[in-house]
């Protein structure tokens, strides 16, 4: 009599325990992979609600309008991962975008100007690097008082109105494309590889990283945090100087406006991605997906008619989703 | 001041001295941190350093290390007077220091930690890549030839246990060509087992040729250790043991100053 409950317990004490494992399983493998998941999520959600949504027009425009945000999103996840942040980002992209515009409306070429625009956005990243790494000011203060220093510059330097740009080169950046890839997601894809490629393949990725996860030790080994502080702050500035040169095409023109949604989202993509704001977990195909999910999510919006001004409310709750999700990521 | 005439290295030059500091001192602002202090490490050998809080011996080691610059003194490796400026300088001339804190980033996997700051590259084209294969396979060889327990190389240092950590450090420091590892307390924070394992890696350390620094609180583990003992006192090493020709009791009676050296 008391053997057969006895057994039938511990051949059920498995099948208990196997769904609770199984579940744990699940959580930290939906947290891992949020942003991957809640992309498909949203693309079987939207396709279903709008059949627009899935045709090859759209996705061409959806992948063209993510472009800037994955460029801004790969530049901020190498501020992340070494335990900083870089609220002066899209700050940064609107004043190289405005010392392109002045570059190109003062005869300049091309190439000069977009070289301009790039040495532009990069100076705010110098000052960046050396404000946090040398003069040892908190990140966020420091690029708080950039962003409002490099968004007064783009409005003194181009008296705030908008530089039209008529240039034949920017306009096939916008408008060539390869398939359904457009050259400004060609280009954000090049870069998300490139960055992939340093900061897990390269002495100085391993050493922002080993920055972000532990600066002490990192210093005891021999490494220079004040060295590596700022060169990511330059280049995360310097990709935000790349980026400006789509937003120029994209509009037609270097607009002094002030890009906020674009700093945000450039965080909340990190966020979405699992990168930990803490530094030294270093991922780069996450925050792009996390862009991608991000710019899918507004596209979708529109498409079914919802108002603009629902857009951020929406992003914000993805966001805090996200969050929340990536407290049962592995440890 | 030395107890056997044998240990002298002038008395004696034919033992294997690979270490001499000799009458170093060092002053923070009024404050004699150590007042002619000189010790000797042989090759092969745990050498360790016992003392009260205070008595200097955390700045001796720091003064080998190349953390500090003694103010007077000289040191003597493998035959040659050297000066540390910095620890840098000390690591390349082949003395490696495990600090307490360990100095792993625990995000960073073993390998990657293994070797933070002197990374293994390979020409791709124009640029440097990391030579992951090759600094996975060396870091792995160094640990399983040092330690029982060896975590596996591709393991986050997050997920290691103390003594693991611990054995990742060493085997770190011992990867670096070094002559002499300096280990401040190693196994503070350990547990029984774990301590146990830290020590046989030190042991493991030693029968390989490098000469261990051990600073320790441990009486019984610095017997179970150490092949020979330097007991500091007030900024002074007041004596030097062999292991096998002292006791606890004498130890404990030096450190405290109720028996004269």
């Amino acid at each position: 009599m008391p053997t057969p409950p006895g057994s039938r317990a511990s051949t059920k004490a498995p099948h208990r325990m196997a769904p609770m494992l199984a579940n744990i399983r699940e959580l930290s493998f939906w947290a891992e992979n949020a942003a991957s998941i809640g992309l498909v999520a949203l693309v079987i959600v939207f396709s279903f609600l709008s059949p627009a949504f899935l045709t090859l027009g759209n996705i061409r425009a959806m992948l063209i309008a993510a472009a800037i945000l994955v460029i801004l999103a790969v530049a901020q996840a190498f501020v992340i991962t070494t335990g900083g942040i870089d609220l002066s980002i899209s700050a940064t992209m609107t004043l190289g975008a405005v010392g392109f515009g002045l570059s190109w409306s003062a005869g300049r070429g091309f190439v000069i100007s977009t070289v301009i625009g790039i040495l532009t956005a990069a100076l705010v990243g110098l000052v960046n690097g050396l404000l946090i790494a040398r003069g040892k000011v908190t990140d966020f203060i420091a690029t708080l008082a950039t962003l409002s220093v490099a968004t007064g510059l783009a409005l003194i330097l181009s008296d705030g109105k908008p530089i039209a740009v008529n240039s034949s080169q920017l306009l096939r950046l916008t408008t060539g494309s390869i398939g359904i890839f457009g050259y400004p997601i060609i280009l954000a894809a090049v870069i998300g590889a490139v960055a992939w490629f340093v900061m897990f393949r390269t002495r100085f990725g391993l050493h922002v990283q080993a920055v972000g996860g532990n600066d002490e030790s990192a210093i005891a080994n021999g490494i220079s945090a004040v060295r590596v502080r700022i060169a990511t702050y330059l280049i995360a500035a310097g990709l935000a100087g790349v980026a400006a040169l789509l937003l120029v095409a994209r509009i037609g023109a270097a607009e002094p406006a002030i890009n906020t949604q674009y700093l945000l989202n450039s965080i909340a993509a990190v966020v979405l991605g699992g990168v930990s704001l803490t530094g030294g977990k270093a991922k780069i195909v996450g925050p792009i997906v996390g862009a991608l999910l991000l710019t899918a999510l507004t596209n979708g919006l529109t498409l079914l008619g919802v108002s603009q001004f629902y857009q951020p409310l929406a992003v914000g709750i993805v966001v805090v989703l996200a969050a929340l999700l990536t407290r049962f990521q592995k440890k | 001041m030395t107890t056997s005439p044998s240990l002298s290295p002038v008395s004696n030059p034919g033992a294997d001295v690979l270490l001499t500091a000799e009458n170093i001192t060092k002053s923070f602002g009024g404050i004699h941190a150590l007042k002619s202090a000189s010790i000797t490490m042989r090759r092969g050998e745990i050498t360790a350093l016992i003392g009260d809080n205070g008595a200097g011996k955390s700045t001796l080691v720091r003064c080998l290390s190349g953390i500090h610059k003694p103010d007077s003194g000289t040191i003597t490796l493998d035959g040659e007077q050297v000066v540390f400026e910095t620890p840098h300088h000390a690591s390349q001339s082949g003395i490696e220091t495990v600090h307490q804190n360990l100095a792993l980033v625990e995000e960073l996997a073993v390998w990657q930690n293994f070797f933070l700051g002197r990374e293994l590259t390979r020409r791709l084209g124009l640029i440097r890549t990391l030579d992951r294969k090759a600094m996975k396979a060396h870091a792995a060889e160094l640990l399983q030839d040092l330690a029982v327990n060896a975590p596996s190389v591709t393991s986050k240092v997050r997920r290691l246990s103390g003594g693991q950590r611990q054995a990742v450090a060493i085997a770190r420091a011992a990867g670096r060509n070094s002559k002499i590892v300096i280990m401040d307390e190693p196994t503070a924070a350990l547990g029984v087992q774990e301590t146990a394992r830290v020590e046989h890696v030190i042991n493991t350390l030693r029968d390989s040729g490098v000469a261990v620094l051990l600073i320790s609180h441990n009486f019984d583990q610095v017997m179970r250790l150490a092949d020979h003992i330097w007991v500091m006192r007030a900024g002074v090493a007041v004596a030097g043991r062999r292991a096998s020709a002292t006791s606890g009791d004498e130890l404990v009676a030096l450190i405290t100053g109720a028996r004269a050296a």
